[in-house]
């Protein structure tokens, strides 16, 4: 490896690093006040205009308190939990490609933190790795409330995370007609969306030019079973059992203050945008939009990608919000149901219907 | 074993799947809708249900049991004549009075005595107001003044010279210089005197009435009949 490449793999992480970080810091902010206007309340206002400080200013504030240990903690589970917790959650999101690639020179910078051939799985494994931190908080604190926080952390996310799974696949079948066989690169999956379904029927040619190529128009189940399972995955309301407040206390972190479970925080709140960004690049075409390439400054069309990317992040983070202002916590029986009753046998559907089509016009009739 | 699985099992009850799949979604929907119905209406200005507290305070009720005063008659005497029925009263045992008697030549009330020492500890104090409703004289009332935090225990026991409204009819505040301190409050006495002023009693026609403002200066004389007659079907329309 070079020097300029050297330098550009410590470009893009640290772009794509502090992309999330601020993002993040942001998303805080926008929960807050947007759960607000939901519920007629104003909502951060002091900190900076519009209380947009204030996350920074509670972060400080966590930062400078007292991290209480208790007496009867795991010590060294309790003190690893929240790693593992901010750990995965910072490498989900480096799998994603967050703009298009551009030259420097003669070399390519592609604005993601690292393209792994086998970015899917490894998006899922860090998204069970970030369980164990759940379940390990909540044992190690050796008190009630955070073991069955952690419990039903690890019942929760066995369950969301084959419906989630099982999405995953009908999407990476799908996308392997797309193109030249299959991948489970998020960057080829991206450039795999770009362009329009212009050239799927001459007869509805002139509609369909104007729908881009984005791959939650034929596999709108999987979308919707990936959507319901992250928002699980995640633990956000209404399946946010894990640290129901009005049954569990804070669940699994109830035991933690201070800088630690500030970490806890961060975690889910960059879980949140980084699966959002998964649904966005998976079933929204990533950084795929209209550039005009040539019609506006050279400049413009190297950010606009990332704007797009960010514009359908930000409505799948405001679809999280919202359904957080709008749906009481699931009891634990019917969260039980809808994964394993409703979302996995939906699934499994979905992915022999979606295999049957795709055999189908790949290989004509049965009979033939 | 083979058989009971057999018994169970039926072809998947596709139209019974979509049906419940349609009716939940259609009572997310319903719920998505008043959420993002009071989003809109907020962002573009209905009417919220907090405040910017400091900077916008609430209208107070009328009868609101705020921060305790002492008040004085119109000449400028004090109507505290020491008799500590209060402190007898008081169920959380804030209070605590010593009187004296007065000076003949210079008195401070227009009884015997007055109240030499009036301390109330408002960390104990709960606000029920029956300090007001034992006081032979109105002499304690409340306002309607809520921000009372100390930084210190002391701060917390107000004395005589704190609780004393001033001649003129000014009630002194703890912390004038304090961001939050509205001095308005204080000019502003619960609603209590009010409700239990003996208007309606024929024995009381014509006799000063108390009035809700703490402070100095002339009483409204209580209303005989005929004019609470012609005042309700003024604002009645009925009579």
């Amino acid at each position: 490896m070079s020097w300029p490449e050297f330098w550009i793999v410590v470009l893009r992480v640290i772009l794509t690093f502090g992309l999330l970080l601020v993002v993040t810091i942001l998303n805080v902010w926008a929960e807050r006040k947007i759960l607000a206007k939901m519920q007629s309340r104003i909502g951060p206002s002091r900190a900076g205009p519009y209380g947009i400080l204030q996350t920074l200013a509670d972060g400080m504030k966590l930062f400078f308190k007292e991290s209480i240990t208790p007496r009867k903690v795991e010590l060294g589970m309790y003190v690893l939990a929240p790693f593992l917790a901010v750990i995965p959650a910072f490498l989900i999101f480096m799998m994603v490609p967050w703009g298009r690639p551009f030259m420097i020179g003669d070399h390519e910078v592609t604005l993601q933190g690292a393209d792994l051939n086998v970015g899917l799985l490894f998006i899922l494994a860090m998204s069970s790795m970030a369980v164990y931190a759940v379940i390990l908080a909540g044992w190690s604190s050796g008190s009630t409330y955070p073991l069955i926080g952690g419990v039903r952390a690890t019942a929760q996310a066995i369950s969301y995370e084959a419906a989630m799974g099982l999405a995953m696949v009908a999407v990476v079948m799908f996308s392997a007609t797309q193109g030249d066989g299959g991948t489970l690169s998020l960057a080829e999956i991206v450039e795999r969306q770009s362009g329009t379904w212009g050239d799927l029927s001459p007869a509805l040619q002139p509609v369909l030019q104007f729908v881009p190529r984005w791959n939650v128009f034929p596999q709108i189940v999987a979308f919707v079973i990936f959507f319901i399972a992250i928002v699980a995955e995640t633990n956000r309301a209404p399946f946010d059992l894990v640290e129901a407040e009005q049954e569990i206390v804070g669940g699994f972190h109830t035991e933690y203050s201070g800088i630690r479970f500030a970490m806890f925080f961060l975690a889910e709140y960059i879980n949140i945008f980084s699966m959002s960004a998964i649904a966005a690049t998976l079933f929204l075409g990533g950084w795929n939009g209209p550039t005009f390439d040539g019609v506006l400054p050279g400049f413009v069309s190297a950010v606009l990608p990332t704007i797009y990317f960010l514009a359908k992040t930000y409505f799948l983070v405001f679809l999280f919000f919202w359904l957080r202002a709008t749906l009481p916590r699931l009891r634990y029986d019917q969260l039980m149901q809808l994964g394993w009753k409703r979302l996995i046998p939906g699934a499994l559907g979905w992915l022999i219907v979606s295999t049957l089509v795709i055999s189908f016009r790949q290989f004509g009739p049965p009979w033939s | 074993m083979v058989d009971r699985f057999d018994a169970g099992y039926q072809f998947p009850p596709i139209r019974a799947t979509l049906e419940l799949v349609v009716g939940v979604l259609r009572e997310l929907f319903k719920g998505l809708r008043v959420t993002g119905r009071i989003m809109i209406g907020t962002i573009t200005g209905s009417e919220l249900v907090t405040t910017r507290y400091p900077q916008e305070m609430r209208e107070k009720p009328q009868r609101f049991h705020g921060r305790h005063v002492l008040n004085r008659y119109p000449d400028g005497m004090e109507k505290c004549i020491g008799c500590e029925l209060c402190a007898g009263a008081c169920p959380a045992k804030c209070i605590y009075v010593r009187g004296q008697d007065n000076d003949p030549a210079n008195p401070t009330s227009p009884g015997e005595r007055f109240g030499f020492v009036y301390e109330i500890n408002m960390l104990r104090c709960i606000f029920c107001g029956l300090c007001v409703e034992a006081c032979p004289t109105e002499a304690i009332t409340m306002t309607s003044l809520f921000e009372m935090s100390t930084t210190n225990r002391e701060d917390a026991i107000y004395t005589r010279e704190t609780l004393l409204m001033d001649p003129v009819g000014k009630v002194p505040h703890m912390f004038p210089e304090d961001e939050l301190a509205d001095l308005g409050e204080l000019d502003t006495a619960d609603g209590w005197l009010k409700a239990t002023s003996p208007s309606g009693v024929a024995a009381y026609e014509g006799v000063e009435m108390w009035r809700g403002t703490p402070g100095p200066g002339n009483w409204d004389p209580e209303p005989t009949q005929d004019v609470r007659d012609s005042r309700t079907s003024e604002e009645d329309g009925d009579g």
